[in-house]
């Protein structure tokens, strides 16, 4: 690690002046993928501003149609709340899915989306139930936010204060776990609303991204034997050492259904 | 007074007491006065021409003490980190030796090989400073297979070694195999790849280096294995520091598994350095940096062949191995997939003839060498896969092939065609006490079970022997050992009769602490409580060869035996003596030294007290004090072995295998501590299961970048991937060791891979998949299944 300056402003302006302010600094929310990236010095920011200590950006609020959660709220916090269970259980059963009990414990929601990993959970929550990224400086649709590897729509000194999710009738998430690393090596999150179904896609390429055909088979159908017959293009998906494109491909399809079937259920 | 806790016992671990409250002593722990941080800078490339290094940067760089490459090493005339053994082809010619500079020296050879020494105050200054090091490499084609790198036109590694080949080793009798398959009624054939394992001890590899003018001594701190061995190999044979003038201390390691069986350059270079900087120098690992420069293991290509007689029974056994070896002679390397490997194709059977060719290959990548098991789980794993392929293309049960063809109870003493020579066993038993404990009878059920919910169960068996104990040191030299492989322990007994035990041996986890102190307490019956182990520290014990081939209770425990039987004898003329009998009367039992026949008797803390207080006592015939010694160099090797079974099930939609049931029935010779017993075959199966099913070192082809290189690429088993272990022991004794152990350290690890894959290619085997490579992945197996079930073509 290398040395640099630490701020722990109070007042989220302070926050946003002190990011504008000093070039190349980063926020640290959790740290639980920034820190790692410090240590191996592939990161070399001059100063932290902590978002630790800003009021506003913890907890869970529910206004009847969405549930807001603020983007310093750990994963443990959603996995356990009893609102996000009742109102979006898939979402809390995502959250229960992220990595071990300690990085469920520091990491947040808002730090997960802003880093927005090709293979992180929350991007498929967030993409399949069409939430909105709440920021300092204005609201972005989730279609509009995740833009490709560890890419988003934030502007440089926007920092993320909220998800905002509209409530669904149903709605599931299922993940394939990476051998080694347990982040999602294929996730795919299904939402149905009263105009139709969306169906997120994590880790199986580049950044998340939604399935139209498989939208429009559940659309008319909810049911996982509505999409069993559907395959993915294979263009673009990922190969690594642990996934062919084809076998990530086939395991879209699988996870879509398991996320029916647990929506279902 | 505490009280004696003997053989067959299973007290609490004394050594947990400080590993459990924080307060082990590890050599990251240690801090000396005025020390420096090193850190070492490894080469990005697989293969490249080291054209020069720039030092100004980062010599200029703040708090820099110096900057140490190759041709500082070439100018100060060190020697090349040697190898251990050394091994010949058919025609006697010895394998290549290149060198193995301690810093890479014009060329380097694989990813993390080591190219400077940076020392600085602090661990960050060391670390800014080494990204300014220039260094000017002309980067060349790596190759990193085996397959690749003997082909004509690879890349070459070192000038002098063709085609890569270090050795064409070969043992058995090539012309007997030959006549054998002309005449077999079946051959079984398969090829098979062993894959490359990456040992992950929990504490990464670490090291401090002190030198003290006053006295022209060094010390180094290591995390070592075997700190003797260090001492010669690095203090004899690359320092030039005579060794009385270093001392190498292995203090608490956490795990080894082989990895830290080495003389590592990492020791050399420090201990170099810090005479160079008069300070002390201190160097830990980052688990990053222990991926690219820990010995890696196993890493063969395989192409076997079992001839048959029509009954089933083994006509003769054919194995060609492709055998990894790195970048460079590591000190054990060409040993294990030769001398470790061949000798145990005979496996539990009465195969008559056996021929074993092995290849060992130069490449770039990570230097091979043991990892627990060593050479033993890749034969075991040839073996049993082969005998299943055979028994399904004979249409013959797997478990009535393998009885037709184990060597009986009876049978033993059994002189098998590939050098080794089993003192005892029962395979059978084992088999029976496997087949029995993991409820076989009602698999079918299980198996239905499975179906119904859309899954593919399997049953895998592994009946396996492997050879541990290292070694007879006759034996081994014939081999190429260029060491002895005995094993020494001083038993001193203080004046109050307390007993602090001196053994080579090292523990790093393995309950040696407790262990020894039970063969002390049951033998001389003192309290368990009042006996110490000391270890790990060349100035503190006489001399050892250090823990590894699951030899430290085979050999180190049979040192301790004999220097407690010294003891007792000794203590049987002081209380002749005091007595006043004839020696010969008197007997030794719980702690007591008697007149046989009479009440007359001495405690052994009376004799001990008379032996340092020797007012009343045979001066003329004995020295007063009460410490003995013994060493014990093995007549033959221990041949542990048993059954495991393992139970999976697949789910063909994802490719997933779930490990459901695992029984071991093993036999392990007497079982000095059941618990310790346990838990190292929980470990080694756990390790086998991790090779089988989620372990494997990824390289890449042409860059020799390791792709699997982290926690995060590298999948090791973990506790939600086990089933509760049904682990049993079914022991016959060993008839050479004195207490009739065998050792059981890596007889999980050598079992288990086997019987998993086996219980995979089981459950699959309705599909026609025949075999399946390790790891057997999800992709793998999804693989797998989709060309299952193409329409077969013909052929
Ligand atoms: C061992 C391990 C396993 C993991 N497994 C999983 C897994 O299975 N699934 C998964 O999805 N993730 C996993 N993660 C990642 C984890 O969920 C992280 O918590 C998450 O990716 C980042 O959140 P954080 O709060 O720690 O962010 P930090 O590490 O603090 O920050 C990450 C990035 O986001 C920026 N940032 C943080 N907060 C904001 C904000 N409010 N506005 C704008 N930018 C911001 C930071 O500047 C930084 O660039 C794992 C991590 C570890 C260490």
């Amino acid at each position: 690690m290398r040395p640099f300056a630490y701020h722990q402003p109070h007042q989220i302006p302070d926050a946003a002046k002190l990011l504008t302010s000093i070039e190349d600094s980063k926020l640290v929310a959790g740290g639980m993928t920034l820190i790692p990236t410090l240590k191996q010095r592939l990161a070399n920011p001059p100063a932290l501003v902590d978002l630790s200590k800003l009021g506003n950006l913890k907890g869970i609020a529910d206004d009847g149609v969405t549930v807001t959660i603020g983007a310093m709220t750990p994963h443990a916090v959603v996995a356990a709340s009893k609102l996000v269970q009742q109102k979006i259980p898939g979402l809390a059963a995502l959250a229960s899915m992220i990595g071990d009990p300690a990085v469920r414990s520091r990491g947040t929601i808002g730090g997960s989306v802003a880093n927005n990993d090709p293979a992180a959970d929350y991007p498929a929550g967030v993409l399949g139930l069409g939430a909105t990224i709440v920021t300092t400086t204005r609201e972005i649709a989730a279609d509009k936010f995740f833009l490709g590897l560890f890419e988003t729509a934030l502007e440089p000194g926007e920092i993320i204060t909220a998800i905002r999710f509209p409530v669904p009738l149903k709605a599931g998430y299922a993940k394939f776990k990476a051998p080694a690393s347990r982040y999602a090596l294929v996730g795919v999150f299904v939402a149905k609303f009263a105009d139709g179904v969306r169906v997120a896609v994590t880790g199986a390429g580049p950044g998340v991204f939604r399935v139209p055909q498989m939208e429009a088979a559940l659309s008319g159908n909810f049911d996982p034997s509505a999409i069993a017959a559907i395959k993915i293009d294979t263009d673009g998906l990922t190969s690594d050492i642990h996934a062919e494109a084809d076998y990530r491909a086939h395991l879209v399809t699988v996870m879509a259904k398991r996320a029916v079937d647990a929506a279902l259920n | 007074m505490g009280n004696v806790i003997g053989i067959g016992a299973a007290p609490k671990r004394k050594e947990d007491q400080r590993f459990l409250t924080g307060r082990g002593n590890y050599v990251s722990d240690i801090k000396r006065p005025g020390m420096a941080a090193g850190v070492f800078v490894r080469s990005p490339h697989g293969h490249a021409l080291l054209r020069g290094i720039d030092k100004s940067a980062a010599l200029a760089s703040s708090g820099v003490i110096a900057v140490l490459t190759g041709d500082d090493v070439k100018a100060d005339g060190l020697g090349s980190l040697p190898c251990g053994w050394g091994i010949s082809d058919a025609q006697g010619v010895p394998m290549k030796e290149p060198p193995f500079p301690m810093l890479a020296q014009g060329k380097v050879r694989f990813v993390g090989d080591m190219v400077a020494f940076v020392v600085a105050e602090t661990p960050e200054q060391a670390n800014a400073a080494a990204e300014l090091l220039a260094i000017d490499y002309e980067v060349l084609p790596s190759v990193v297979g085996v397959l690749e790198a003997v082909r004509p036109g690879a890349p070459q590694l070192f000038d002098d070694v063709p085609n890569n080949i270090c050795c064409d080793w070969e043992l058995g009798d090539k012309a007997a195999v030959e006549t054998a398959f002309r005449k077999a009624a079946h051959v079984a054939k398969l090829s098979l790849v062993n894959n490359r394992l990456i040992g992950n001890p929990m504490e990464p590899r670490a090291a401090i280096a002190e030198y003290e003018p006053g006295t022209d001594r060094f010390t180094l701190w290591t995390t070592s294995q075997f700190p003797h061995v260090v001492r010669f190999l690095m203090g004899a044979l690359v320092l030039n520091i005579p060794q009385h003038k270093l001392r190498v201390v292995a203090p608490d390691v956490g795990g080894g598994f082989g990895v830290k069986q080495f003389h590592y350059g990492e020791e050399a270079v420090i201990t170099w350095a810090a005479k160079r900087v008069k300070r002390p120098v201190k160097w830990v690992a980052s688990r990053s940096e222990g991926y690219i420069s820990d010995r890696h293991g196993r890493d063969h290509v395989t192409e076997a062949e079992l001839a048959l007689d029509e009954t089933g029974k083994f006509l003769a056994f054919r194995v060609n191995t492709l055998a990894n070896m790195g970048g460079y002679l590591s000190t054990f390397g060409p040993n294990i997939p030769t001398n470790l490997y061949g000798p145990l194709l005979g496996g539990v059977y009465t195969t008559p003839a056996i021929y074993c060719n092995v290849k060992v290959v130069f490449t770039n990548t990570v230097p091979v060498d043991a990892y627990r098991g060593a050479g033993r789980p890749e034969a075991t794993f040839v073996l049993e896969r082969i005998v299943d392929v055979a028994a399904s293309e004979m249409g013959i049960d797997r478990v009535e092939i393998r009885r037709r063809n184990m060597i009986p109870k009876e049978a033993y003493p059994y002189q098998t065609p590939v050098l080794v020579q089993y003192d005892s066993g029962d395979p059978m038993g084992c088999l029976d006490g496997a087949l029995v404990a993991a409820n076989v009878n009602n698999f079918g059920i299980r198996k239905a079970a499975s179906a119904s919910k859309g899954k593919f169960r399997g049953l895998g068996y592994s009946t396996y022997v492997e050879a541990c104990g290292l070694a007879p040191s006759r034996f081994a030299g014939r081999l190429g050992a260029r060491g002895g492989l005995y094993e020494s322990a001083t038993v001193r007994v203080h004046p109050t009769g307390q007993v602090t035990v001196m053994i080579g041996t090292h523990n790093h986890g393995q309950g040696h602490e407790t262990t020894f102190a039970q063969i002390v307490s049951d033998k001389l019956g003192v309290a368990f409580e009042n006996v110490d182990i000391v270890f790990g520290d060349t100035d503190r014990v006489q001399f050892g060869m250090g823990t590894y081939g699951s030899r430290s209770l085979v050999v180190g425990g049979a040192a301790l035996s004999k220097a407690t039987d010294k003891v007792i004898a000794k203590g049987k003329k002081i209380a002749a003596h005091l007595l006043e009998a004839a020696e010969v009367d008197i007997q030794f039992e719980s702690g007591k030294f008697s007149v046989a026949g009479t009440d007359r008797a001495k405690t052994f803390e009376e004799i001990a007290g008379a032996a340092y207080v020797p007012h009343d006592y045979p001066l003329e015939i004995l020295e007063p004090g009460l410490e003995e010694q013994a060493y014990y160099d093995p007549v033959n090797f221990t041949y542990p072995g048993g059954c495991h079974i393992a139970e999976v099930e697949v789910d063909p939609e994802t490719g997933t295998v779930t490990l459901v049931n695992y029984t071991a029935v093993d036999d392990v010779g007497t079982v000095i501590n059941p618990m310790i017993v346990e838990g190292q075959l929980h470990g080694g199966i756990v390790q086998g299961v991790g090779q089988a099913l989620f372990e494997s070192a990824v390289y890449d082809e042409g860059s020799g970048q390791l792709l699997s290189g982290s926690l995060m690429d590298y999948c090791m088993p973990r506790a939600d991937h086990l089933p509760m272990m049904k682990v049993a022991t079914h022991s016959t004794l060993c008839t050479h060791t004195p207490m009739g152990v065998k050792g059981c350290g890596e007889v999980g690890t050598i079992g288990s891979p086997a019987a998993v894959i086996n219980a995979v290619v089981d459950a699959l085997s309705h599909l026609g998949v025949t075999h399946v490579d390790m790891p057997a992945t999800p992709n793998r197996i999804w693989r797998l299944l989709q060309n299952a079930s193409l329409p077969v073509a013909a052929e």
